[in-house]
């Protein structure tokens, strides 16, 4: 037998901790249909299923993770994407997770729950930070009152998880729905709820809708519900009544009238059975944590300081040394499957496809597992520990003034280091507006595999002010990211900014095992995702250079297809001041790696070193070399940052993305040349 | 007295929540309910947003949002004599042993 249950809860209340727990490494990691909500899923580990004594033979349970969310209302994605699920894909139970330490708040999810009369079973997590508090939840009461399942765990511990299961498997197989969905006081609220369950409850069978849960939500003001219904006119007017009514006698409008209808209710249950004593120990050191994290003075600086820190580790330290490892494992299998095909003696064109084709793409594609790795890592102990939300909150009024929220600052600093990660990160971001629109900026901020060719630019043209030239370039990115920002604001994406609405969890210790998850987790969405277009990619760019238009394998570089396509290309570059073939080439071969515009370059001019620079002080001159730099940090980010963006927010986005960082390169190159030549 | 207005350190109670559909309807899922304690915990560095403290937890709202709430009008805003002890560290603190 096969039972589905889905995983619902609050943010920040340790859902993700308890998914892991139940499901171990076990995971799959899709998207809802039509949406880019996230959806986990995995099965429960059979260990908690079956202890020795168990007559359920053959069972296994498929856990959905659910985005975490506050309410059912129709408003969010998030929000939308559970109430389908529960109410269309009719899981055999729910497993509902708060979080002690906050239980009124999180009660008010598990209300609008119980209406949708699934069975259910109720998690109460972190009782442990509740008892260390000497606080206490009678969960016998609790359970009483609720009239379900309530079963205190720690999720990060990995207590009364087997209890909990337990629990679920009694109440998903035994099909016990919540015994009460009435949680209204006698009065205007309740009578309402209760003539509209009557009116609707033919249309809710109908369509096998919970009637109490519709109601409910036709008296907030549901149009979702109220379009499922097909109610007819009569009906229609009726609804309204009830719900004119209700507000007169309540004194209040309908939303407000059955959320507190919901709090109050809940205030009689918590203090029924929650004895508070004050806050928790994890709460009241929060409070002398952020004191320092979140003050006025050092909140800015910590925080700089704290990304540099991750950057250095990332793109320094550690990432170098596993890049290197990386790199040295892979040149060990390059070299003894060159040396075993020279053996073969198989043909010269097979043998580069294999070496210089599939070699070098598989590699391009692992050169970015170590930063992914290392940064994902950081990132997901930033998150865990609740530090992500205070950068949100330091900086939201800076983002504010460019369109964006606090939430899309970090993403940004990220493409510093790589776009890839960048990109992926936007993940965090609820609304779909900021997400599309931070990631239409992150290829401006320019990444360090821009910095060969800034460096190799600016030291021949510029050998006395390299430093200064460099440090003009990033801070150039940036200045455009802001700019292109307060463009988009006004124009493609002038819709309303999403409110800013964000809880602030206490700072808890990370646990190493859900960072590891979240890491492996990001890195093998890369790995699968972009393995085929990028690998794809460094096929198509070996083929363009060893072959010619005519499919002849040649030996001069500058006879290849890649070469004629620079030549094809490279008028339109005669406005920026640089038109060689050679240059417009590596542009093009800069799209593989961003790094490959100096190999390319050294390249198809036959030379390196000085050599090099002496021919590139023949075909540029500073003003052009200007152009040139200004366009490589501009324009379309490399093919594997296409890949990751094209996952976020799809291919047309995807490709406005690249349009719009094209443009914006080639117009800036333009005013920037001819500003140069007039000095 | 809106709630963009009280200073850091203070409690007020809700009295009734403005705004368009959306936002509203967020805010009062959040547990920002006529009746709630609410207390101001600080304002973020750069001037906005909010950090408030209600219901056991800590909430960020930017002060755009908050001019949609407003308060009670005690006799003395600032006095915290109508908070409950559990929301507000602060006032908790003033009003010493009791």
């Amino acid at each position: 037998m096969k039972l589905t249950v889905a995983l619902v809860g609050n943010q920040n209340c340790g859902k993700t901790s308890l998914f892991n727990q139940l499901t171990g490494s076990q995971q799959h990691v899709g998207n809802f249909p039509g949406v880019t909500v996230e959806r986990k899923s995995g099965f429960i580990k059979q260990s908690f299923i079956q202890p020795e004594s168990s007559n359920e033979k053959n069972l296994t349970i498929e856990v959905v993770d659910l985005p975490g969310i506050y309410s059912l209302s129709p408003y969010t994605p998030e929000e939308i994407v559970t109430r389908d699920f529960l109410m269309k894909d009719k899981p055999d139970a729910i497993l509902n997770i708060l979080d002690s330490t906050n239980i009124e708040r999180n009660l008010y999810l598990t209300l609008q729950l119980e209406e949708l009369g699934i069975p259910m079973v109720l998690a109460l997590n972190m009782m442990d930070e509740v008892v260390a508090a000497g606080n206490s939840i009678d969960v016998l009461k609790l359970s009483g009152n609720m009239q379900l399942a309530a079963v205190p765990i720690s999720a990060v511990k990995g207590d009364g998880i087997s209890e909990l299961v337990q629990r679920l498997m009694d109440v998903a197989v035994n099909k016990k729905k919540p015994a009460k969905i009435d949680f209204c006081d006698i009065g205007p609220v309740h009578q309402a709820i209760h003539s509209m369950t009557h009116l609707i409850a033919d249309h809710c069978e109908r369509r096998g809708l919970p009637a109490r849960y519709c109601a409910t939500k036709l008296i907030e003001g549901d149009k979702i519900i109220l379009e499922e219904l097909g109610l007819n006119e009569n009906e229609h007017e009726i609804l309204s009544h009830i719900t004119t009514e209700m507000e007169r006698d309540a004194g209040t409008d309908n939303a407000a009238a059955i959320a507190d209808m919901r709090y109050s209710y809940i205030s009689k249950v918590t203090s029924d059975c929650v004895h508070r004593v004050g806050e928790t120990i994890e709460q009241k050191r929060s409070t002398k944590i952020d004191a320092l994290l979140t003050s006025k003075y050092f909140a800015i600086p910590i925080f700089l300081g704290i990304m540099s820190l991750i950057f250095y580790l990332t793109f320094g330290l550690v990432g170098k040394w596993l890049s290197d490892w990386f790199g040295m494992g892979l040149d060990w299998v390059t070299g003894i499957v060159d040396t075993a095909l020279t053996l073969y003696d198989l043909s010269a064109t097979a043998h580069s496809l294999i070496i210089d084709g599939l070699f070098a793409g598989i590699g391009s594609v692992l050169s970015f597992m170590p930063t992914i790795l290392v940064l994902f890592f950081f990132l997901a102990m930033l998150e865990d520990t609740g530090y992500m939300a205070r950068v949100a909150f330091v900086m939201d009024s800076a983002l504010r003034k460019i369109g964006l929220s606090g939430k899309s600052f970090v993403p940004m600093l990220i493409g510093f280091g790589c776009s890839v990660p960048a990109v992926m990160s936007t993940r965090t971001l609820s609304s779909r507006r900021d997400k599309k629109m931070t990631i239409f900026i992150i290829p401006f901020m320019s990444c360090s595999a821009k910095l060969p060719v800034f460096s190799l630019f600016s030291v021949i043209f510029f050998p006395d002010h390299a430093a200064l030239v460099m440090i003009c370039l990033y801070v150039g990115g940036f200045v455009m990211a802001v700019l292109s920002a307060l463009l988009l604001k006004n124009t493609a994406f002038k819709g309303k900014p999403v409110p800013f609405v964000l809880e602030l969890p206490a700072y808890r210790m990370p646990s190493l095992k859900n960072m590891w998850l979240s890491t492996w987790e990001k890195a093998k969405d890369f790995l699968r995702k972009a393995f085929t277009i990028i690998l794809g990619a460094a096929l198509i760019i070996w083929f363009l250079q060893h072959f010619d238009i005519r499919l002849n394998l040649v030996t001069d570089a500058s006879k290849s297809m890649l070469a004629s396509l620079g030549s094809f290309i490279a008028p339109v570059f005669y406005p920026l001041g640089f038109s060689d073939w050679r240059l417009a080439t590596a542009l093009v071969a800069g799209l593989s790696a961003k790094e490959a515009v100096v190999s390319t370059l050294a390249v198809l001019c036959g030379a390196s070193g000085a050599g090099l620079s002496s021919i590139l002080q023949t075909i540029l001159t500073p003003a052009s070399a200007v152009s040139f730099l200004v366009f490589t940090l501009l324009y379309m980010p490399c093919i594997a940052a296409f890949a990751a963006i094209r996952r976020e927010i799809g291919t047309k986005d995807a490709v406005a993305a690249m349009a719009f960082a094209t443009g914006t390169a080639w117009v800036m190159a333009c005013i920037v040349y001819h500003v140069a030549i007039l000095f | 007295m809106k709630l963009s207005q009280l200073v850091p350190g203070k409690c007020g109670i809700i009295k009734r929540v403005e705004g368009e559909d959306s936002l509203r309807h967020h805010l009062l899922d959040m547990g920002l309910t006529p009746g709630t304690n609410i207390l101001v915990r600080k304002i973020a560095p750069l001037g906005d947003p909010m950090e408030l403290n209600l219901r056991g937890y800590e909430l960020t709202l930017r002060k755009d949002d908050a001019e949609k709430i407003e308060l009670e009008t005690p006799a003395n805003p600032y006095s915290c004599a109508s908070c409950s002890a559990a929301c507000c560290p602060y006032c908790k603190k003033d009003r010493g042993t009791k």
